[in-house]
């Protein structure tokens, strides 16, 4: 399969990608690793005239602590956060997910922003972002936007990005003492995208009550989904076998899973319950060791 | 670029896909095309040094990049280790998706010199074998790392 006829242009920095796609108007799509856009692209599914290459803008790969957050530049691949040590000691919520997201050479080019601005909840870092709290950063004509996670995913491929608009950056709150996350999907196969996953953060205080937490639902919505009810339930109270199960069986009611070639509804919503008890389990063993 | 040593320079269509350039304008035809989607890893190729399916990146992307396809891994008239332990070992059946499976080991042999069964078995995830059931390749592999470990450590 090849894809439609388009003019190729390759940015040497942001300001020049920016430019380039003021210049080339809303048939311009700027496309970073290109895992996700060129296979749409040769299914036709998606044909824009202009490809804006910005995979080759240096200074956007990066993983660091600053302050009180961690920062991760958009065009760093799903392979060098998998290797990343300061992910793995500090952030092992982002090994559960990548280990599973496609195969080692399709994340050697898939970045973790282009993951998150493709806008399909299919994708496994949207639910981390909404389980950890991300902040998004990104920079457009007018200047650098900063666009807490809940206010990015607008509904299906449609994010708070406006035509031109880059992601450039992620930032998350830095790991506290008793937190941790976790995050699991289920697949069809190695390398498939979720049948239902679901990433969990939690932040303990030294009593062990529950001082934050985030759930986030992968591919049973249209839109990346924010367990809010569950969250609810588990915020400033000691977390117990019985209100795992209680927070376990709203997930199983509050999501949006259609029947598809990935199983049924009702099929989904078990396997969403299921995972949410291991891992809202696995988070807190993570954030009572830690 | 550079594809197995050799600089090679050509204007193509903003469309091209590496896969047909190195195989069609290069007439480098031991890149496969499988499934075309990025699932099966046929195509796999080193770009600067990682495994890519090239059936899923443009031509025009790679424009300065170092390739390796399977034709420049071993020097004439030799076998890389990998090719000789999928030799060994039968490693292969129809042969489709061999060069795939090389290319992309070698990848995880050069981040990975020793992995365990397991690390092989998702190493070579997004590659897919349709006759072997993999068996044999893991053995493969797991000889070429001894073998890569032992001319390493000789040098």
């Amino acid at each position: 399969m090849i894809p439609a006829n388009f003019t190729y242009h390759r940015a040497a920095s942001v300001s020049e990608a920016i430019s380039l796609s003021q210049e080339l108007g809303e048939e311009a799509k700027y496309m970073s690793g290109g895992h996700s856009l060129l296979p749409m692209m040769k299914l036709r599914f998606a044909t824009p005239e202009h490809i804006i290459d910005i995979s080759k803008i240096d200074g956007l790969s990066y993983i660091k602590e600053e302050g009180d957050l961690l920062k991760i530049g958009a065009l760093t691949t799903q392979t060098e956060m998998e290797h990343n040590k300061l992910l793995k000691e500090q952030y092992p919520i982002f090994g559960d997910a990548i280990w599973l997201t496609a195969d080692p050479s399709v994340r050697n080019c898939g970045t973790i922003g282009g993951n998150i601005a493709h806008g399909d909840a299919a994708n496994d870092q949207p639910a981390l972002m909404l389980a950890v709290r991300a902040t998004i950063i990104a920079a457009g004509a007018d200047g650098e936007k900063t666009i807490p996670i809940d206010e990015f995913f607008h509904g299906f491929y449609m994010t708070a990005l406006e035509a031109g608009d880059i992601l450039t950056e992620i930032q998350i709150p830095k790991a506290k003492k008793n937190s941790g996350g976790a995050y699991h999907k289920v697949e069809r196969k190695v390398g498939d995208y979720a049948t239902a996953g679901v990433a969990v953060h939690i932040e303990l205080d030294d009593d062990g009550i529950c001082q934050q937490i985030g759930i986030g639902l992968t591919n049973v919505s249209a839109v990346p989904m924010r367990l809010e009810r569950g969250e609810e339930v588990l915020r400033g109270k000691k977390i117990t076998d019985e209100l795992i199960a209680e927070v376990s069986q709203i997930a199983s009611e509050d999501c949006e899973p259609e029947s598809d070639l990935r199983g049924s509804e009702a099929y989904k919503r078990s396997i969403v319950h299921t995972i949410t008890k291991r891992m809202l389990n696995k988070a807190l063993e993570r954030a009572r060791n830690n | 670029m550079t594809i197995n040593g050799e600089s090679v320079t050509a204007e193509v269509d903003s469309r091209l896909l590496l896969v047909h350039f190195i195989r069609e304008n290069l007439d480098l035809t031991g890149t496969h095309i499988g499934c075309d989607t990025s699932n099966c890893g046929a195509c796999t190729i080193l770009l600067d040094g990682k495994s890519v399916k090239s059936c899923t990146y443009l031509t025009v992307r790679a424009d300065g990049a170092d390739i390796t396809t399977i034709e420049g891994i071993a020097a004439e008239g030799t076998n890389h280790p990998l090719q000789q332990a999928f030799h060994d070992q039968h490693g292969l059946h129809c042969g489709f998706c061999t060069p795939g499976m090389i290319m992309r080991s070698i990848d995880l042999l050069k981040n990975n010199p020793n992995p365990t069964e397991e690390e092989i078995r998702w190493g070579i995830s997004g590659n897919l074998c349709r006759c072997t059931g993999y068996n044999n390749i893991v053995k493969s592999v797991q000889q070429a790392a001894q073998e890569m470990q032992k001319e390493s450590e000789s040098v």
